[in-house]
């Protein structure tokens, strides 16, 4: 039983199901799932796990499908393609058909892109991965983004209804793949970053929503060219930015006095995960193949040159300097433009440092920021402004920001001579 | 030693609104709890009913009355049962009070009455 998920199982029993059945029987792939781990949950208390449990619940979810399919008769007749490839009992252990089962990890690439149908909203199509390709429950979803789950499972129905709608195909052409690929890179970085991010929130949902954008990119980046062409680069240099910054995730809050967030500078590098470090560094090598360039390539680099650092002070700022003036080239946003000045200030001073972040301060995005006025507190104690520091770290506490942050910021404010 | 049965109570639809990694966690719980019994000799058997089936037998004057049911519309019925050995009834309680599935509905606990032997 220990290799047994059932988020996995969950998953891929959907996906394979909305192949056999069609798109348009998303809904019904779903409760056929749902049907067999409710099954599972009544029986196995009573018989005990069966041998091999993926395989009975795959089998009891097909078998589900063709009763609800013999149901629904009447309205709509039963198709006996559908119900042969049904009724074929097809375990993990007996070899695969080769003209009805490609590998479980094709129909779930496949649904991966289906979710990200250019119909749908991106906050659509983040909710459907989740729920479909990840095997989250709607809590865990509410969780995760901090709403509530009526608002959650609203959205998946209506989004649901949009992909029935517009009459989907779940056989994706081949054109299909690179022209949604860059949805699906947006989709994992967002669950990703939704996971990464010092929210509060549940941290074993959160824990559970870095691994899963790790586990599809891998998934992506093993599929290669077939999926990718010439985008491979890019699927690349997401999975090593993400690496990058997991590998810091262990570092990142002290754990002497509850929970504090650690800033780069003041977190134990030997805490740092290596062998993420190690793959993220293999992600990126993979990522310089070609010329393309993106948004991750330069994140990634960025994430690199701190990874790489023994300590804080071995960083090569002229390094991450010229990184974030080509990042802000093609994303000029404010969040960007900060975390340049904080690298400008390591690079030529405070007083510089100071300059840049004073020229992007009256961003109305930025001024309800915590970490621009905790940047520009850290920045006047350096240059000796005793007073402005204190102001800062104060206008800091008075935005938004979780509990870590928040002791992070009264630790400042109290640590100021 | 005797036999006593633990009735579960549920309505049907408890276990429908869990997510897959909350189900698979539930079943580990039962299953910890099924093999701690086992380890010491208290498990003696288990049944789950299907849902949504049933008849009830009654007579009717001379002829016998057939209904459907019990069906789990809201109300609690008898899922299933396990079967346990216990040296008494506060044994048993204290067996059953450490079954999950006390989070999700009740336990009905009675002792197998058997005739005593001279």
């Amino acid at each position: 039983m220990t290799d047994l998920n059932f988020q996995r199982v969950s998953s891929q029993i959907v996906a394979t199901l909305t192949r056999i059945l069609g798109a348009q029987h998303l809904a019904l792939a779903e409760e056929a799932a749902q049907d067999a781990l409710v099954k599972a949950l009544q029986l196995w208390p009573h018989e005990g796990v069966p041998d091999n449990p993926t395989a009975w619940l795959i089998q009891v979810a097909r078998n589900r499908a063709l009763d609800r399919l013999r149901r629904d008769q009447r309205s709509e007749p039963l198709d006996e393609v559908v119900a042969e490839r049904l009724t074929h009992a097809v375990t993990p252990e007996l070899p695969p058909l080769r003209h009805e089962t490609p590998p479980p990890e094709d129909d779930e690439l496949a649904m991966m892109f289906l979710v990200c149908h250019p119909t749908l909203s991106r906050e659509a199509r983040v909710a459907l991965t989740l729920k479909i390709v990840c095997g989250f429950g709607v809590g865990e979803i509410a969780r995760a983004f901090m709403s509530t789950e009526d608002a959650i499972a609203q959205r998946l129905v209506r989004a649901k209804r949009q992909l029935r709608d517009a009459d989907v195909a779940f056989e994706l052409t081949g054109a299909d793949y690179p022209a949604r690929l860059d949805s699906v890179l947006d989709v994992l970085y967002l669950l990703f970053n939704e996971g990464y991010a010092a929210h509060t929130g549940d941290d074993l949902v959160r824990a559970e929503l870095c691994r899963e954008a790790l586990r599809l990119g891998e998934l992506l980046a093993a599929a290669g060219p077939k999926i990718c062409a010439e985008r491979a680069p890019a699927v690349h240099a997401l999975l090593a930015l993400m690496y990058l910054q997991a590998a810091r995730l262990p570092a990142r809050v002290g754990d002497d006095e509850g929970q504090v967030l650690l800033r780069l500078a003041e977190q134990d590098r030997t805490r740092w995960d290596q062998p993420a470090i190690a793959r993220g560094l293999q992600h990126l090598d993979a990522a310089s193949a070609g010329d393309t360039l993106t948004v991750y390539h330069l994140e990634a680099g960025i994430a690199a040159g701190h990874a790489v650092a023994a300590r804080y002070d071995d960083t090569d700022w002229a390094n991450i300097v010229d990184l974030y003036d080509a990042l802000i080239a093609i994303k000029p946003t404010p969040i960007v433009a900060l975390n340049r000045a904080i690298a400008v200030s390591r690079l030529r001073g405070p007083r510089a440092g100071l300059a840049a972040v004073d020229a992007i301060a009256g961003d109305p995005l930025l001024a309800r920021y915590y970490l621009l006025h905790a940047t520009i507190g850290d920045l006047a104690l350096e240059c000796g402004d005793r007073e402005r520091a204190a102001d800062s770290f104060t206008a800091a506490l008075a935005c938004e920001c979780t509990q870590p942050e928040r002791r992070f910021l009264e630790r400042r404010l109290a640590a100021l001579p | 030693m005797s036999k006593y049965t633990l009735m579960l109570r549920e309505d049907g639809q408890t276990f429908t609104k869990f997510s897959p990694a909350e189900m698979q966690a539930i079943i580990a719980r039962y299953g910890a709890w099924r093999d701690e019994l086992q380890r010491n000799g208290k498990f003696a058997g288990g049944h789950k009913l299907r849902d949504g089936q049933g008849r009830i037998m009654r007579r009717n004057g001379a002829k016998i009355v057939v209904t459907d049911g019990p069906f789990a519309e809201g109300k609690e019925v008898i899922g299933g049962l396990f079967v346990i050995e216990a040296g008494s009834y506060d044994e048993a309680v204290s067996i059953a009070n450490s079954c999950p599935h006390l989070e999700f509905g009740s336990i009905e606990v009675r002792e197998v009455e058997v005739t005593p032997r001279p």
